[in-house]
């Protein structure tokens, strides 16, 4: 693969290629069953970003035994697992070690076409963009941390970080869709960015159109914002312009780091409006159309 | 002596929290915050203002800064 990609593709006949990721983090939220959700959601997520199948999957687990309770464990494990049999993937094996600090993950393999592969480059001038899950992820754990995030707020981040994306990555691929990539840790726009970088095209955002979780936009205005946020934000600043109508807090939430984050998808105009119906209709609610693919000027992205 | 909070050394979203609790308790009109990152700094000013207080002054200070928030008005 010539540029950062999602996952790593190997073909192995004219019409098969397996698809490869792991990915592991330490404890976002405190309870463990809902941590080994999560962890597991977002491991499979580099797979469904590329239009790949997952086919099986081993835990990755670094585990501080002599100091934490093996129950813990257990039900960060039953926690990824469950995701792992809702996503129709089997546990065929593992590896832990001992570590000072508790990490939990996965390494997933998927088969897809050598000719469906969707990459983060390739999004044409007129497509659509499509972002299926809400943003804040990153804010919302940070108020949680401080003990400032209500209770609503923190739900419904974790609906969004444990909803797979197995669903919109089925969907895309019924339609003929140009790009394709996770938002995680860049947050949308270091992403979006990513996007368009050494490519053709330019990219304008509706800000009013893009989807937010309850409570983000009170806590960044509380400076509850996560280091890894303002740097997405100073990393990738030179290639934004933003409408006056577009806070500095605003901004901030569309780098906001995201765990487990949706897919941004573009689909050429044409199609853009029957993936969303499709999206809506098989429970990708928040799915939404937040901006297009442009011509001109290249290698920037407009916030309107 | 004008009330100070030492953030120093600690990451998001501790300086902040130590900020708002200042912010909450403080008696006088001025607050002196410490702390050793960009982030920090741009975190604990957003803070301020949250709570109707305003940055009056930031200094460099050893690869860090003092801020110093006010009451508004």
């Amino acid at each position: 693969m010539e540029h950062a990609e999602d996952a790593g593709v190997y073909q192995l006949t004219e019409d098969l290629a397996i698809v490869l990721s792991l990915d592991f983090f330490t404890p976002i939220v405190d309870d463990p069953y809902t941590f080994g959700q999560i962890a597991a959601t977002n491991s499979l997520s580099d797979i469904y970003a590329m239009g790949g199948v997952p086919i099986t999957a081993m835990n990755i687990i670094c585990f501080p035994i002599k100091t934490m309770d093996i129950s813990i464990l257990q039900e960060v494990l039953r926690g990824g697992l469950d995701k792992m049999r809702e996503a129709g993937v089997p546990l065929v094996g593992g590896h832990s070690v001992e570590d000072n600090e508790f990490k939990y993950g996965l390494s997933v393999t998927g088969t897809i076409h050598p000719q469906k592969i969707i990459y983060n480059k390739g999004a044409r001038a007129g497509d659509k963009l499509i972002l299926t899950k809400p943003l804040g992820t990153g804010i919302i754990n940070t108020a949680l941390k401080g003990g400032l995030a209500d209770e609503n707020s923190v739900a419904e981040a974790i609906s969004c970080m444990s909803s797979l994306n197995k669903k919109a990555a089925e969907l895309m691929t019924k339609v003929e869709v140009n790009a394709c990539t996770d938002v995680t840790g860049f947050g949308l726009l270091g992403h979006a960015c990513e996007m368009i970088k050494g490519e053709d095209v330019g990219m304008i955002l509706y800000s009013s159109n893009i989807p937010i979780l309850p409570g983000t936009e009170d806590y960044a205005m509380m400076g509850l914002i996560p280091a890894g946020t303002i740097r997405n934000r100073d990393y990738s600043l030179h290639m934004i312009r933003r409408s006056a109508g577009v806070t500095d807090e605003r901004l901030l939430i569309l780098f906001d780091a995201q765990t487990s984050g949706g897919l941004l998808i573009s689909v050429p105009a044409l199609q853009s409006q029957s993936l969303l119906e499709m999206l809506h209709r098989e429970g990708v609610k928040e799915a939404a159309i937040i901006g297009e693919i442009v011509a001109q000027p290249k290698g920037i992205i407009a916030i309107t | 002596m004008i009330t100070t909070v030492d953030a120093k050394g600690l990451s998001c979203p501790q300086p902040v929290l130590m900020t708002l609790d200042g912010i909450k308790k403080a008696d006088e009109n001025e607050i002196l915050i410490l702390v050793d990152t960009d982030t920090s700094k741009e975190n604990v000013s957003r803070a301020a203002k949250s709570q109707g207080w305003q940055v009056k002054e930031v200094l460099e200070e050893g690869g860090g800064y003092r801020i110093t928030i006010s009451r508004e008005g």
